[in-house]
């Protein structure tokens, strides 16, 4: 495997492949029912990823800001903080306030655990809404450890022990909401009860309201979360998550919940390991639908497999969905060329090794920490045939006049970004049908000919 | 309805009509927990700056600054498009606690080296002003070695609104100012201020001063160029649109070059008339004016018919407004006027005193005029007005849309130009194109 320590080129950034820790947090809170994420920090950062969430999702995001001035980053955050706190229990009355940092409020030391403590301590009458705290310094890191931090912080406040119930714990990661409305019905099929964590079906992706919600219906309730100490197992998809972002390891830990972790179930042989996972924990076989589902993809795979065979893809994006996308594509037949995040976990070369070792005669480059200029710098060597990831790619395929092949998050360019299926067979045949369709529009498109048939 | 008020903001929210005398609090920091549409002092700086596409825009800081703002505005270029890329230093955890000068110094080089920018402008973000990194230091080294203006902006986030950065963006370009060739410079000539060329509108209004006889010495900023801004001083005239972002430019010109400025807008049929005339008769020239004259009635000529139809659609449907400064909302409400509507909720982000009690005096009795407004207030008045369309910018549209109202962006996302007057014909199509859509009748709102 080549470069698994990837030594930045340059010192500076342009067109960056990644987003900052706070951001992450907030969409992870976002899943969560009844609960309001909050960001410590200056004004302009909620305003600025309200916007980019929205430009994605096209559904409303209230991210509360303390809303820090001069004055209080030069005698500390703490009054604005509590402020910030009573207004908005005030005015959302949440179940759950998700508190994340910035870098503005990491560097000036404001202590949140303390403030958090004082606040309680303050409090007059009435109850409280839980408030989890989760440090996300924006020089640190990526949305994806915001995102893992967050779940982990709110598991970390409210799991709690005790006897052992059916349900079972999905710690999904940062996907669509059609990938979890599609999680929901294949547990269901299965007949086990699920806590999926969190869920963002429903509170960025809802319908059209007579009343404009405070906060979006849906999410993860606060009760489920309480009781995954006591669930019979926890399955976490994301195999570049480390070690200490994992909520599954900490329920584990805590309550002795077998864990366990696998990549994003996408393409045929990740998905399988989820499935294979559930018949193993329900002691049934994978309902006929979802058989029949594998069943019709590979049929689909063996349809459409000379369009896509050879074809050279880069893929890039956050890590764990760059693991399970080349994990698709490699088993496709297409050959990727290029894996690049700009994540830095040091863990996306192993995973893709294990995900296409007995499937490409030559490993994909690897490389993390990548921003687009340098992704762009080699794929002038790599003659890619397309792109695959989110809608920041598209610069560089309009600029090659190829294909872009729109996975992951933000798509800001197309409408539908939410509703993007990833997972499980069924995202797979999708995926499978956008990515041979735009080789074949492609081939229709410049061929003089004009064929009518394929 | 009083729930969605936080009794903090009830001064910022006035109703005309009423007993009540008109007072309205404003410029005030946004309330802890409020969601606020606005943003930052870098937002501000940032947006202002952008559209200069021969500069290279280098954010240090962390990545989020600079990431959100990565092609933020459809600030279109005839030429480099430099701006449309986002550099970032990309600050970690070490450079926070050694200091990121060395980076900074080093990115800059790098960056200059690799695109041969006519500038640089580097923006300070919240982190910058707390590890107290040099930048006027590291920007003067570079510039000396590099030889091109290298122009720190203090953009500190927390320091302040939107304002503070168009004030910190104007201090910047005013280095620029003053430093270029002016000899071949016409008497007839302006810089204009505060139009951004999205979708093309600097183009526009540039073809009818060059129809006019008049010559357009800098955009500031749209599809601007640093050339152009370093020899801005040598213009007769400032025309300032969007008095928020530029205005200070405009002043410091006069103070250091006696330049006069005028305020004007490009919005709507009325405005675009008058602003033009203004220029006209700043020059005082008769055959200016007589060309002014003439375009004035070609064009609005030509709008007529295709008007009227659109007014016939939509006279007494009702209109909400929310805009970043206040300017635009004069123009936008004369703008539905004209289109037969009526407008019942105004706002904006970041209005002076003056601007909220001009719009109460021109404004019908009854419309809710509000300053720094949320998503709570917001869907209320939309709610409680039976709004038809609302006009805002992304963070807006959602709001709108998810309670079954119609909406216009009038902000950074745009792809048809609005200003002007085809722009007012755009403008009357893409109101008419959202409010009568078919697809409102089987939203929740207006489903029985």
């Amino acid at each position: 495997m080549k470069t698994m320590t990837y030594k930045k080129k340059y010192v500076s950034t342009t067109n960056a492949c990644k987003l900052c820790t706070p951001l992450g947090a907030a969409l992870a809170f976002r899943g969560i029912e009844g609960a309001v994420p909050f960001l410590h920090g200056s004004q302009g950062c909620a305003t600025y990823m309200r916007r980019y969430i929205i430009s994605h999702f096209n559904e409303p995001i209230d991210i509360a800001s303390s809303s820090l001035g001069e004055k209080n980053a030069i005698y500390g955050g703490g009054p604005n903080l509590k402020l910030g706190l009573t207004n908005v229990i005030n005015k959302f009355q949440p179940s759950l306030v998700g508190i994340a940092t910035t870098c503005l409020t990491e560097t000036i030391g404001d202590d949140v655990p303390m403030f958090l403590h004082q606040f309680r301590q303050e409090a007059s009458g009435g109850p409280l809404p839980h408030m989890v705290n989760v440090s996300t310094p924006s020089y640190s890191g990526t949305h994806m450890e915001g995102f893992h931090g967050a779940v982990r912080a709110v598991v970390d406040a409210l799991a709690t022990g005790g006897a052992t119930t059916e349900t079972v714990n999905l710690l999904p990661g940062f996907v669509s909401p059609a990938d979890i409305r599609y999680l929901e019905e294949v547990m269901g099929d299965f007949a086990l009860p699920a806590t999926i964590l969190p869920d963002l079906s429903e509170t960025l992706d809802g319908p059209a309201l007579r009343q404009y919600d405070m906060i979006p219906g849906g999410g993860t309730p606060i009760a489920a979360i309480k009781a995954m100490g006591r669930s019979q197992a926890s399955i976490e998809f994301g195999r570049t998550v480390a070690e200490p972002l994992s909520s599954g390891l900490l329920l584990n830990e805590r309550f002795r919940v077998p864990c366990t972790r696998l990549g994003l179930p996408m393409g045929l042989r990740e998905t399988d390991r989820f499935f294979h996972e559930l018949e193993a924990i329900s002691g049934r076989p994978t309902p006929r639908r979802h058989a029949l589902e594998r069943g019709r993809y590979v049929d689909g795979c063996v349809d459409g497999h000379k369009y896509v065979f050879g074809k050279r893809a880069i893929v890039y994006g956050e890590e764990d969905l760059v693991v399970g996308l080349t994990a698709m594509l490699a088993e496709i037949g297409v050959k990727p060329v290029l894996c690049a995040s700009g994540g830095k976990s040091g863990r996306l070369a192993q995973a893709i090794t294990a995900v296409t070792s007995d499937l490409l005669a030559a490993p994909p480059v690897v490389r993390e920490g990548m921003d687009f200029f340098e992704i762009a710098e080699e794929a002038e060597a790599l003659a890619p045939d397309l792109l695959v990831g989110h809608s920041k790619g598209y610069p560089l395929a309009r600029k090659l006049a190829i294909p872009l092949i729109r996975a992951g998050f933000p798509i800001h360019d197309r409408l539908g970004g939410q509703r993007i299926l990833h997972l499980g067979y069924r995202g797979a045949q999708q995926l499978f049908d956008r990515i041979a369709n735009a080789l074949i529009e492609q081939k229709q498109d410049s061929s003089s000919v004009g064929y009518s048939y394929m | 309805m009083e729930a969605a008020i936080y009794t903090e903001r009830t001064e910022q929210i006035f109703r005309t009509g009423g007993e009540k005398k008109f007072e309205l609090v404003c410029d005030k920091e946004s309330l802890a927990g409020a969601v606020s549409q606005r943003a930052c002092v870098f937002c501000g700086s940032r947006v202002v700056l952008y559209p200069i596409a021969d500069a290279l825009h280098l954010v240090h800081g962390p990545i989020g600054c600079a990431v959100y703002t990565w092609d933020i505005r459809g600030a279109l270029s005839s030429g480099p498009e430099l701006h449309r890329l986002s550099f970032s230093t990309d600050l970690q955890e070490r450079d926070v606690i050694f200091g990121g000068e060395q980076k900074l110094y080093q990115a800059l080089v790098e960056l200059i080296d690799r695109h041969s920018p006519k500038a640089a402008f580097v923006y300070s973000t919240c982190i910058v002003g707390l590890i107290g990194d040099d930048l006027e230091a590291v920007c003067k080294r570079v510039s000396a070695e590099k030889s091109i203006p290298v122009l720190p902006v203090q953009s500190e986030g927390f320091k302040g609104n939107k304002r503070a950065g168009y004030a910190a963006a104007c201090k910047a370009m005013g280095r620029l100012v003053g430093t270029g060739d002016t000899s071949s410079i016409s008497k007839y000539s302006i810089n204009i201020l505060g139009d951004f060329n999205l979708a093309g509108e600097i183009w526009l209004v540039r073809e009818y001063f060059a129809k006019m006889g008049i010559e357009v010495v800098a955009n500031i900023t749209g599809d601007g160029r640093v050339a152009d801004i370093q020899r801005a001083h040598g213009a007769a005239l400032n025309v300032v649109q969007c008095s928020g972002a530029t205005m200070d430019l405009a002043r410091m010109m006069e103070e250091r070059y006696g330049i006069p400025n005028l305020r004007v807008s490009y919005f709507g049929i009325e405005d675009m008339a008058e602003s033009l005339y203004a220029v006209a008769d700043f020059f005082q020239d008769e055959e200016i004016l007589a060309r002014t004259r003439q375009l004035v009635a070609e064009e609005v000529g030509s709008l007529q018919q295709e008007l009227a139809d659109y007014r016939e659609a939509l006279t007494g449907k009702k209109a909400a407004i929310y805009v970043g400064g206040a300017f635009k909302a004069f123009s936008l409400i004369k703008a539905f006027r004209l289109l037969g509507m009526e407008v019942v909720m105004v706002g904006s982000q970041t209005g002076t005193r003056e601007d909220y009690e001009e719009l109460a005096a021109i404004c019908d009795p009854g419309t809710i005029i509000v300053d720094d407004s949320n998503p709570l207030e917001l869907s209320t008045f939309l709610k409680e007005k039976e709004v038809d369309i609302f006009v805002g910018g992304v963070k807006e549209r959602p709001i709108a849309y998810k309670l079954g109202v119609a909406f216009c962006d009038h902000n950074h996302e745009r792809k048809e130009i609005l200003a002007g007057f085809s722009g007012m014909r755009n403008f009357a199509r893409e109101v008419y194109g959202s409010v009568m859509s078919p697809v409102w009748r089987f939203v929740p709102r207006k489903a029985s």
